[in-house]
């Protein structure tokens, strides 16, 4: 088996290949380790960081922005959105806060990505 | 009116204002303004909600509101004064700009250097000259994206968008994640402008489709967008008759190329560059009137922000320098001549007498270009050849040239193209 596709660790995106000889894995292309590993996770199992708004209530803008604080299952994103937008939060929110603990049950935690001080 | 005086007025509180104020600090600049006409630091970068940020800055991948905050947290420790709500109207070549705020009125402030950090616009329908009606519908990329990240709203839900640029792509993502569905990318030239990751992470991701060599060539629609139709172009981008497809759709975004905000730059009189679509600039970052300085994507639009802010740093220890110890008396540089497929190259000139420092050349080419080279001649002589097997017009390709190379030229030529045509 042989797979082609672009890392998407950085903006070089450096073109892989990864290719299953006798049971294990061998990746080309890569210019760093995080490439192969990339490259084994997107064969196996992808793996994405998600990255939205939330509401926020009573403060000086609209929304919150927060991400995962790990990547969670690709085929999962879909099942985790709803859970982001039926979220409220208020000021003030520091970046890290945890504003979801284990979200979907994927081990990863949604938190905020900006300092919002109270109006 | 009595105008005001600092030593440094940096124009924009973005990525690259922020940069510039704290690298002036640094070296030594204690009398710094920025001037930012939003109601918070971080200019774009507020917006851009994504991750992908900071990998060679911080190394670390962070999102937009994160790797700005790095920069306002040391502005505030630093205490460098800022001024939010701040629009700059005017500056003069004596370096007099006069600023309208809420809270100050009408102010006059004379500054010893300045930093221009305005950043870029994106190019609107007007400017790409899309047959069809005017309906509700048609928003730019980033416009969306502020409507999404900062205001909260979809601006539609069956979503068609034109142009492959990185917002663009980051934007298909950012809808079909709040519900719209993102029925097609289309990309005037036959490669994608945006980043090979965001293809892959925004549109493979989505399974949304990008139609390259294709345009819009109608829209229907009287009070909203009803439909685009999209149609292939031949290789001089025109509409092939019969390839004609009408996509119904209510919602048009438009990623079609940013340019550099320079209205200021004019105004004050700076040389501008037509390659660049920013100032001219020196080594040192310096443009056409000496004590102003230009970085980020005023100066040049940049592909990543870390880039600006290197740049911009770099700018803001030139303005130190410069009120430090003002030159008046610019002496004449030696232009950088361009060869064939390099669209630009910032810095335009430099001083090569007595260069203190190597210099970073940051350029773009003009098409995707596979097994090619980069050449620098000097006086004739080819002093630098760098091979690279795969150059894409999305990446903002960087040269650095060690000082022993370029002292004392009186010609420079940076050349870019296929091995074999070298």
């Amino acid at each position: 088996m042989k797979k082609e596709m672009i890392c998407i660790n950085c903006p070089k995106g450096c073109s892989l290949l990864v290719e299953e000889k006798n049971g294990s894995y061998i990746v080309t292309g890569n210019t760093c380790p995080k490439g192969k590993e990339y490259a084994l996770s997107e064969l196996l199992h992808p793996m994405r960081i998600i990255t939205s708004t939330v509401t926020l209530l009573n403060g000086s803008q609209n929304r919150v922005p927060v991400k995962t604080d790990k990547p969670v299952a690709k085929e999962k994103i879909f099942e985790i959105m709803p859970k982001i937008y039926a979220l409220h939060v208020s000021p003030p929110v520091s970046i890290g806060d945890i504003l979801m603990e284990n979200i979907d049950g994927q081990n990863a935690n949604l938190i905020a990505t900006q300092n919002v001080k109270v109006k | 009116m009595r105008p005001k005086h600092k030593d440094l007025v940096v124009i924009g509180g973005g990525p690259a204002g922020l940069a510039a104020a704290l690298a002036a600090k640094k070296a030594g600049v204690e009398d710094i303004l920025i001037l930012e006409r939003d109601e918070k630091l971080g200019g774009i970068l507020n917006q851009c909600i994504h991750n992908g940020f900071g990998l060679h800055t911080f190394h670390e991948e962070l999102t937009g509101p994160e790797y700005a905050s790095r920069y306002i947290d040391q502005v505030l420790e630093e205490k460098i004064e800022y001024q939010l709500e701040s629009m700059v109207l005017d500056i003069d070549e004596a370096k007099n700009i006069t600023v309208l705020s809420p809270v100050h009125g009408l102010e006059k402030i004379q500054a010893k250097a300045i930093v221009l950090a305005m950043g870029c616009r994106e190019r609107p329908r007007g400017a790409l000259n899309i047959p069809g009606s005017r309906p509700a519908g048609i928003y730019s990329a980033g416009t969306a994206q502020h409507m999404v990240n900062i205001e909260g709203y979809l601006p539609g839900k069956k979503v068609v968008i034109l142009g492959s640029g990185d917002i663009g792509l980051i934007m298909a993502r950012r809808m079909s994640l709040e519900g719209a569905s993102v029925l097609a990318v289309a990309e005037l030239m036959p490669y994608s402008a945006g980043l090979q990751r965001n293809i892959v992470q925004c549109l493979q991701d989505y399974n949304i489709p990008l139609y390259t060599s294709t345009t819009v060539v109608d829209i229907e629609g009287k009070e909203r967008v009803q439909s685009v139709t999209l149609a292939k172009v031949d290789e001089n981008l025109q509409p092939i008759a019969g390839t004609e497809q009408e996509i119904e759709c209510d919602t048009l975004l438009l990623s079609c190329g940013l340019i550099p905000e320079n209205e200021l730059s004019r105004k004050a009189g700076l040389k501008l560059s037509p390659a660049s679509k920013g100032a001219e600039v020196d080594e040192n970052l310096q443009t056409s009137i000496p004590g102003i300085f230009a970085c980020g994507n005023v100066l040049h639009v940049h592909d990543l922000v870390d880039y600006v802010s290197s740049e911009s740093a770099k700018a803001g220890q030139s303005a130190a320098a410069y009120i430090q110890n003002p030159a008046e008396q610019v002496q004449e540089g030696v232009s950088i001549e361009t060869k064939g497929l390099v669209s630009y190259v910032v810095p335009e000139k430099i001083h090569t007498k007595d260069l203190k420092e190597d210099v970073l050349l940051r350029f773009r080419i003009k098409k995707p270009i596979d097994d090619g080279c980069f050449i620098l001649e000097c006086d004739g002589k080819q002093v630098l050849k760098l091979a690279r097997p795969k150059l894409l017009p999305a990446n903002m390709q960087e040269l650095k040239v060690k000082k022993e190379l370029l002292q004392n030229a009186q010609s420079i030529r940076l050349y870019a193209g296929k091995k074999e045509e070298a």
